[in-house]
């Protein structure tokens, strides 16, 4: 074959360097993908197993008091309430985004809008090192600061939904500062000019102005810091006393979906019932997240709009 | 001639570098008046010098005096939310807020604390028309003023600054990101408001210069080399920087 039509038929080697780029990236995402749902179909399958196999109730789990596995009710079915811990999970979701957020958007607006550029630097560094602290370390100094805190000036015996919404506050502020940094970051520079142009103060161009224009992204970075509050296993753990059964008030013990977890993983044997309602607790965790994950995209959509 | 605007001796420094050199111009009460030059020649910062918007950007230092109305805008005393309510300006990137049409005009007035539903649609209404857009967005003024076109936005920010009822605009560029048409509806619309504000436009076009404004004043390195009748500038130019200019041989 003539040597011109040899070296236009057969690829170069910027071509075969692309095919091979292609393959390492296609097989990178097809083995993630693969993982994320081998997970999902396991967690499901065990979940499931809980009502399949053990026959129990999905309404009765979901709205059921009385959490004891291993234990039968009159009627000879396993005693699998999970209430108590979805409502004790939901509790200190809620409790520490409600005192995270107006900590974080005040930090975040400091940071954006009033401080220097060394003051930013510092503080952005403090909040990293926030996000750097092994969670084990925030159940800890829970353990030995706030619960006898919480027993000596507020009552009772300072484990509970309470103190565990202050270790999850500290845990998730970093998560939602430094999102809701990125999204008034994100504001037009030429917002801000034309609201100080027209004779607004710096505190009205704030909140008339930045903070409406980025309310999309505050709120994102909110469900994003619920969701790390909602799957924090081992600081609440520590702090929240453990006890599935429905908290009467904030201060009396309780227990949550991921400490009911951790605490009983270890303790059951694979395929018993008890087993299986662990898993089952484990199948609304990762339905869970992946709600927080829909509401986040549903809000970005709408915030573009 | 009762000057409204005086600016004597006016230098102003971006950390160490001069970029006005000693600016001394003044401008009469109504009208339009428009500065010209390159690129980089300081006319830009002049006009934001005039409602202190530089003073936004760090290591910036005036000095001189400036006096609008007879007040130093740059003694201590000055409040700048009081002078920029007074002394408004539009941007070369038509900027409305991400709200509705009528959010958007009625924003000065409601950061002013105006509350009376009744003025707010009669200003909304009477700056809309005064910018030349009423008739487009009369039917939609609850609508995003982001799904207007480029043209329609920048008049709406017209509005928005008319509605506030400034004594002096100023105007940055405004018709430069805007098509032709769009440019000579701001063109008329500014000739019907000239006698009720005192106008100062920065522009590159110098056919808009000489269509629209009373007095012309050419900038060139951070200094004014010439200022005067448009008439008299475009026609009769003194100074050979300025003939140069506006003859097209550099800029």
């Amino acid at each position: 074959m003539d040597p011109i039509k040899k070296k236009i038929q057969s690829s170069s080697r910027e071509t075969r360097q692309d095919l091979l780029g292609k393959v390492i990236t296609y097989t990178c995402i097809a083995l993630i993908v693969l993982v994320v749902l081998s997970i999902f179909v396991f967690v499901a399958s065990k979940g499931m197993a809980t009502f399949f196999v053990n026959k129990a109730n999905f309404w009765d789990f979901l709205t059921g008091k009385n959490w004891n596995p291993s234990m039968v009710d009159s009627k000879g079915k396993p005693m699998l309430g999970a209430l108590p811990m979805i409502a004790g999970s939901f509790g200190v979701t809620i409790l520490a985004v409600l005192f995270a957020t107006p900590f974080a958007i005040g930090t975040a607006l400091y940071m954006t809008e009033i401080a220097s550029h060394k003051g930013e630097r510092i503080l952005q560094s403090v909040i990293e090192l926030l996000v750097g602290i092994p969670s084990v370390v925030y159940g800890f100094i829970g353990l030995s600061v706030i619960v006898p805190f919480v027993r000596n000036n507020i009552g009772g015996s300072g484990y509970g939904i309470l103190s565990g919404s202050f270790v999850l506050f500290v845990m998730v502020l970093p998560t939602v500062t430094s999102m809701t940094v990125d999204s008034l970051r994100a504001v037009p520079r030429f917002y801000k000019e034309a609201s100080l142009a027209l004779g607004a103060t710096k505190w009205q161009t704030i909140y008339k102005v930045i903070l409406r224009s980025s309310t999309s992204g505050i709120l994102t970075a909110i469900i994003f810091g619920m969701a790390r509050a909602f799957g924090e296993a081992l600081a609440v753990q520590m702090v929240i006393g453990n006890a599935a059964v429905m908290p009467t008030s904030l201060l009396s013990s309780a227990s949550t979906l991921t400490s009911v977890l951790t605490m009983g993983i270890g303790n059951t044997v694979m395929g018993t019932v008890a087993n299986n309602a662990l898993w089952s607790l484990a199948l609304i965790l990762l339905l869970m997240s992946l709600f927080f994950n829909i509401v986040v995209r549903l809000i970005g959509r709408k915030g573009r709009m | 001639m009762d000057e409204f605007i005086t600016t004597s001796d006016v230098h102003l420094y971006y950390g160490k570098k001069e970029a006005l050199k000693g600016i001394n111009l003044s401008f009469p009460a109504k009208g339009i008046n428009a500065l010209i030059g390159p690129s980089g020649c300081g006319k830009s910062t002049y006009l934001r010098m005039l409602n202190r918007m530089n003073d936004l950007i760090p290591q910036v230092t005036t000095t001189g005096s400036v006096k609008i109305n007879g007040v130093d805008i740059y003694s201590p005393k000055t409040d700048t939310v009081d002078l920029r309510k007074k002394v408004g300006m539009v941007f070369q990137q038509p900027n409305p807020f991400p709200f509705s049409i009528y959010e958007n005009v009625t924003y000065g007035l409601r950061i002013a604390g105006v509350k009376d539903k009744q003025l707010l649609d009669e200003r909304v209404e009477h700056s809309l028309k005064q910018a030349a857009v009423w008739d487009e967005v009369k039917d939609d003024l609850h609508k995003s003023a982001l799904s207007l076109s480029g043209g329609q936005q920048q008049r709406v920010c017209i509005a928005r600054v008319l509605a506030v009822q400034p004594d002096v605009i100023l105007l940055d560029e405004p018709t430069s990101a805007l098509d032709p048409v769009s440019s000579g509806l701001i063109e008329d619309m500014l000739l019907t408001i000239r006698d009720k504000y005192t106008i100062i436009i920065v522009t590159h076009n110098l056919q808009q210069a000489s269509r629209i404004s009373d007095r012309t004043a050419f900038f060139l390195n951070g200094e004014l080399i010439e200022a005067g009748k448009t008439k008299r500038v475009f026609l009769n130019p003194q100074r050979q920087e300025t003939d140069d200019y506006i003859s097209g041989r550099f800029g």
